[in-house]
């Protein structure tokens, strides 16, 4: 008896861990501290939303905020599925997730921390200095595969791009290819990976947020396209005023408008602050430009009233 | 009754113990893999077979999304092929040494030290690829980068090693020292003694060596993912990127909102691998034992 007793205690408790390590994996249940908040997002973003965090923690130390990359549409993912507070994006929320957070029923809302002038980056050896951006597309797309086209010299383009979950990789198809990129592109793991191939190869070009840009890799000149004005990406005017081609908003986006107790927003009022701005600055991005701050405002009233 | 009874029930409690283990064992391997099939074959519903069986593979696509999983398939054998061609020969003459040649000291230094590549993380070696190796092939071969089947191949092979040398070590070990005194005393030298009296006594083990290799090399994840260089494109030559299906699941498994028709996809993607790894344990199993009945 006793060990049928036993028997049926040992297959309840393995029927309990089962349930427990499988609810674990399938779980959409997220059910945060109220001092924590959990970030997760573009890689583009990820190193200055972990600055902010930090000076953000050192003021307030009751905070926990745990902030992660994977890419924008990982970040997204992830919001849809509750698993975080805050998803970082380096570009617009798709309709197709928006649709699929409404199914959820969660109510996405965006707000814009900066401005990133994608850089588009060669070899320092590569005598191309400009492009537009018709003839961008073209070399991602695959259709020009010689630098030699583009006023080079002659050798096959060696594209680095990054892999689907990246914003960026969106980004650049969405606005710049306006079509698949070409599947010789070798998919890098993020930023820097980018940039490290791109020092060590003279056939590479390879695109970047502005705040990965180092010495041993050059940034191009860009026009939209041979008739416009060429622009540098160093040109902080320029790219805020959206005069440089490929400015573009870096977004965090929130599951409804957080309350005004909450972390989160104060996190947010914080990554807007002054002393925000210097944070962005400092990593290599711009602000939020005056329209993206308007679009910001309005939310925070909506909030606050 | 409580001394011989209760040293009854402690017996059976301990077979017990090992019994609910081994079948915990079962029970998860059966879950996990009826937890890939349930969720991968749901992606069959909607994907016809012989779009799987395409070449293109590129569910985010920006305008129809394809499901062609030969390009990631021919990366995963590339990458299983050319790095076993590298570790088998280096693993198998690894293990002859140690086993046969070395004195007894240096092989107490050597098999510690084999083993001791196997606790190496993945992502370190990665790195080393990543930073020494890619540099260096792109340099001997003349390519604009090193980002290719070849180089991650290389750092594949050397993670293969331990499995490849410490189990046929273990083998040429076990060989009975009967059958080197009988080739020795016909007048065979050393050479023609692991030739052709130890060799072929110990092939069933080096091939389920070799195949368990294979499953390690099949699963690999890290390394590909970091300096395979990760394209879509059909691979034509060693020295094209690849994107084995490990790396593909471990970047695309990101993106996906659970139950929707990329995640099944990536959980059939699974399902292949699985079904592959499976298939070689398998084979090597059936190996050894054989070589056991022998």
């Amino acid at each position: 008896m006793r060990l049928i007793y036993l028997k049926n205690q040992v297959i309840a408790g393995l029927a309990l861990i089962i349930v427990i390590i499988s609810s674990g994996c399938i779980g959409n249940d997220s059910v945060h501290p109220a001092n924590t908040l959990v970030i997760k997002g573009s890689d583009t973003l990820v190193q200055l939303v972990s600055d902010m965090a930090e000076v953000y923690m050192n003021e307030h130390p009751y905070a926990d905020i745990s902030v992660t990359g994977g890419g924008s549409g990982t970040g997204i993912a992830a919001l849809i599925n509750g698993e975080v507070d805050i998803a970082d994006s380096s570009r617009r929320i798709k309709d197709s997730e928006l649709k699929k957070a409404s199914a959820r029923g969660i109510e996405i809302r965006e707000f814009i921390i900066a401005r990133d002038g994608l850089c588009i980056i060669v070899h320092p050896s590569n005598p191309v200095e400009k492009l537009t951006l018709e003839e961008v597309g073209a070399i991602y797309r695959g259709e020009i595969t010689n630098w030699k086209e583009v006023g080079g010299d002659d050798r096959d383009i060696t594209l680095y791009g990054r892999q689907s979950t990246s914003g960026t990789y969106e980004f650049m198809r969405e606005y710049i290819l306006k079509a698949d990129y070409s599947p010789d592109m070798l998919n890098m793991e993020g930023n820097k990976a980018i940039v490290d191939g791109i020092k060590t190869d003279k056939n590479g070009i390879g695109y970047i947020g502005i705040g990965y840009l180092v010495d041993g890799v050059k940034p191009l000149d860009l026009a939209v396209n041979d008739s416009s004005e060429y622009v540098s990406p160093l040109e902080e005017s320029a790219v805020e005023e959206g005069v440089y081609p490929l400015s573009r908003p870096l977004y965090q986006y929130t599951n409804g408008l957080p309350e005004v107790d909450s972390i989160a927003y104060s996190f947010l009022k914080f990554e807007l602050s002054d002393e925000g701005l210097e944070i962005i600055r400092n990593a290599g991005y711009y602000p939020p430009n005056p329209e993206d701050r308007m679009n910001n405002d309005e939310k925070f009233r909506l909030i606050e009233d | 009754m409580r001394g011989s009874s209760e040293g009854g029930i402690r017996e059976r409690l301990i077979a017990f113990f090992f019994t609910a283990n081994g079948i915990l064992t079962i029970v998860i391997l059966m879950g996990i893999f009826f937890f890939l099939a349930y969720i991968g074959i749901q992606a069959f519903f909607e994907i016809p077979i012989t779009e799987f069986f395409g070449m293109n593979w590129n569910p985010g696509a920006y305008t129809n999304p394809s499901w062609g999983i030969l390009p990631l398939l021919a990366g995963t054998i590339y990458v299983a092929v050319l790095s076993l061609a590298i570790a088998i020969p280096l693993g198998v003459a690894s293990a002859i040494y140690i086993a046969e040649l070395a004195s007894p000291t240096l092989r107490e230094i050597l098999k510690p030290a084999v083993e001791m590549i196997a606790s190496i993380p993945s992502v370190v070696l990665g790195l080393i690829g990543l930073i020494i190796l890619a540099p260096l092939v792109a340099d001997l071969f003349n390519l604009p980068n090193g980002l290719n089947a070849f180089t991650a191949s290389i750092l594949v092979a050397i993670m293969a090693l331990p499995t490849i040398i410490s189990i046929s070590e273990d083998v040429i070990g076990s060989i009975p020292d009967s059958y080197r005194e009988a080739s020795l005393a016909l007048g065979a030298t050393k050479w023609q003694t692991i030739r052709s009296a130890i060799l072929p006594a110990a092939s069933g083990g080096i091939v389920a060596a070799s195949m368990l290799g294979l499953g390690r090399v099949v699963g690999e994840t890290m390394v590909v993912l970091m300096v395979a260089g990760n394209s879509r494109a059909f691979p034509t030559s060693i020295f094209d990127p690849v994107r084995p299906i490990t790396s593909t699941i471990a970047i695309e498994i990101k993106e996906v909102v659970q139950g929707d028709l990329h995640f099944q996809a990536l959980f059939a993607l699974g399902l292949i691998l699985f079904l592959m790894t499976f298939a070689i344990n398998l084979a090597s199993d059936i190996f050894l034992a054989r070589r056991q009945i022998r």
